[in-house]
């Protein structure tokens, strides 16, 4: 006998369902913010050379770029308490997405200000502001500007990677997917409306922060 | 003592030799023409006097300080000496009027409402006061060199760099440029300008000075040796760009 689908016994725990997607919501907030200002950071001691933060920031990019997120998670959530960091699973969830996020947004913020014309600095020395000053005035807002597509997508790509975090009992949109179909059995059907939230939910986040980057980083809403 | 002082002055960029011995006094109130083919050393010796360039030889002195004797304050110097470039390079992130702004507001620590009022008088000097909220990629070329030298004024500098600043422009929209800088020339600013110009040179200039591999092959009078060259390279170049 064919398959009969049911999508009743999914909405019949929409409250969990949107519970978990208001969560992942939070979650990617919560991570991304912190996690585009250390890539902000780190890109600027990387850019300009600023010993040890360079070297120490390029160790952590690596590290970070070269390992699974999954693990990264495993590891601050099971392997710190070794160290006395005991961290509860919302926690242990902002810190890895907020680590991962600053290693990835190191990189792409450091192109951004690496491909800042000769010409913008010359005029900036010309015109006698400090290096502090030619940062803050003239680099920062425009090399934001040329990458941020590129950290939207990778704010993205943190939103979804946070479905793991279900592995340690953040209760997020996988979660909460995943506990209502060991309840009704019906795997299909719950993991087809949760793969559609998060295409919904990537939709409307990549609309928001663009939308965002055009009034605050470009300066120039259209 | 002249406003600007450059003796002996040598460059080299690696192993090319790109200035070998400059000497040269520029007067408060002078418009002095730098000109000479391409490659010939003219940007360089223009950017050494702002400290863009380091020399590895030779002395600097711009109003009293010393540029490249390590102990200078460039940044103090930089306030004195204004610059322009070929290609504006205004902030893109910012109007008109921010981009004049910026300098005196982070560099003098000017207050807001003083510099707002510093800003519109420059942008109406360079004929540009309706566009004060303007971004450059809304201007022409020829106006965004213009808030380009607005830009510069507002340091109140004492001598003022232009390194071919009609170059990158459209025929059409050279005088425009041109007109703003004739005006600043007969209101006394001190200006050192690369120029491709030769009849602006010989009419706005009061010296004219022609490069060649790196050092002062001829100079003087504009019109006196524009018009009988003492060298061949010089006649050559003349005959060659008029
Ligand atoms: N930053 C630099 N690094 C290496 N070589 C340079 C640099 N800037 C200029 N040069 C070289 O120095 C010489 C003089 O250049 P430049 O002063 O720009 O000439 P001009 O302005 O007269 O055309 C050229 O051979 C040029 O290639
Ligand atoms: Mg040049």
């Amino acid at each position: 006998m064919a398959y009969q689908f049911d999508f009743a016994p999914v909405f019949e725990n929409a409250d969990l369902l949107l519970q978990g997607a208001a969560a992942t919501l939070g979650l990617t907030a919560a991570g991304a913010v912190p996690g585009i200002a250390l890539g902000i950071a780190g890109a600027i001691c990387r850019a300009w050379r600023i010993q040890p933060f360079a070297a120490l920031f390029g160790v952590y990019v690596e590290a970070i770029r070269n390992t699974p997120f999954l693990v990264q998670l495993f590891f601050i959530f099971f392997g710190l308490p070794s160290l006395g960091v005991k961290l509860s699973g919302w926690e242990a969830s902002i810190l890895a997405m907020v680590i991962n996020l600053g290693a990835y947004s190191t990189e792409i913020v450091r192109a951004g200000i690496e491909a800042t014309p000769r010409g913008q600095l010359e005029a900036a020395a010309s015109l006698a502001l400090s290096r502090a000053q030619t940062f803050l005035y003239v680099v920062l807002r425009p090399a934001l500007a040329r990458v941020w597509p590129a950290l939207v997508s990778q704010v993205i790509i943190v939103m979804l990677g946070s479905a793991v975090c279900s592995q340690i009992a953040a209760e997020e949109l996988t979660f909460a997917a995943n506990f209502i179909q060991s309840r009704n059995f019906r795997a299909f059907e719950t993991f087809f409306v949760a793969t559609a939230a998060y295409f919904v939910l990537a939709l409307l986040v990549r609309q928001a922060l663009m939308r965002f980057g055009q009034r605050v980083v470009v300066g120039r809403p259209r | 003592m002249s406003l600007v002082n450059i003796a002996g002055l040598h460059k080299h960029f690696g192993t090319n030799h790109v200035l070998k011995g400059i000497d040269l006094a520029v007067e408060e109130g002078d418009v002095i023409a730098l000109i000479g083919r391409s490659g010939s050393g003219k940007s360089t010796l223009l950017r050494t006097i702002n400290g863009l360039e380091s020399i590895d030889k030779g002395e600097l002195v711009v109003d009293g300080t010393a540029v490249h004797d390590g102990k200078g304050d460039l940044r103090a110097l930089r306030q004195k000496v204004g610059m322009v470039f070929q290609q504006f390079n205004l902030f893109p992130h910012l109007t008109a009027g921010q981009n004049v702004m910026l300098a005196p507001t982070v560099v003098k620590k000017t207050a807001k409402r003083e510099a707002e009022d510093i800003a519109k008088e420059v942008l109406l000097k360079v004929g540009l006061s309706d566009k004060f909220d303007s971004y450059p990629d809304q201007l022409s070329g020829g106006q965004q060199q213009r808030v380009a030298i607005a830009r510069a004024l507002a340091m109140r500098p004492k001598v003022l760099l232009c390194d071919e600043i009609t170059s990158a422009l459209d025929p059409e929209l050279v005088n425009e440029v041109l007109a703003v800088v004739q005006q600043l020339a007969a209101e006394g600013m001190t200006l050192i300008m690369v120029t491709h110009e030769m009849r602006f040179a010989r009419d706005v200039g009061n010296k004219l000075i022609f490069i060649h591999h790196g050092r002062i092959h001829e100079s003087g009078d504009p019109k006196t040796i524009l018009t009988n060259p003492e060298t061949p390279e010089l006649a050559n170049f003349t005959r060659a760009v008029m």
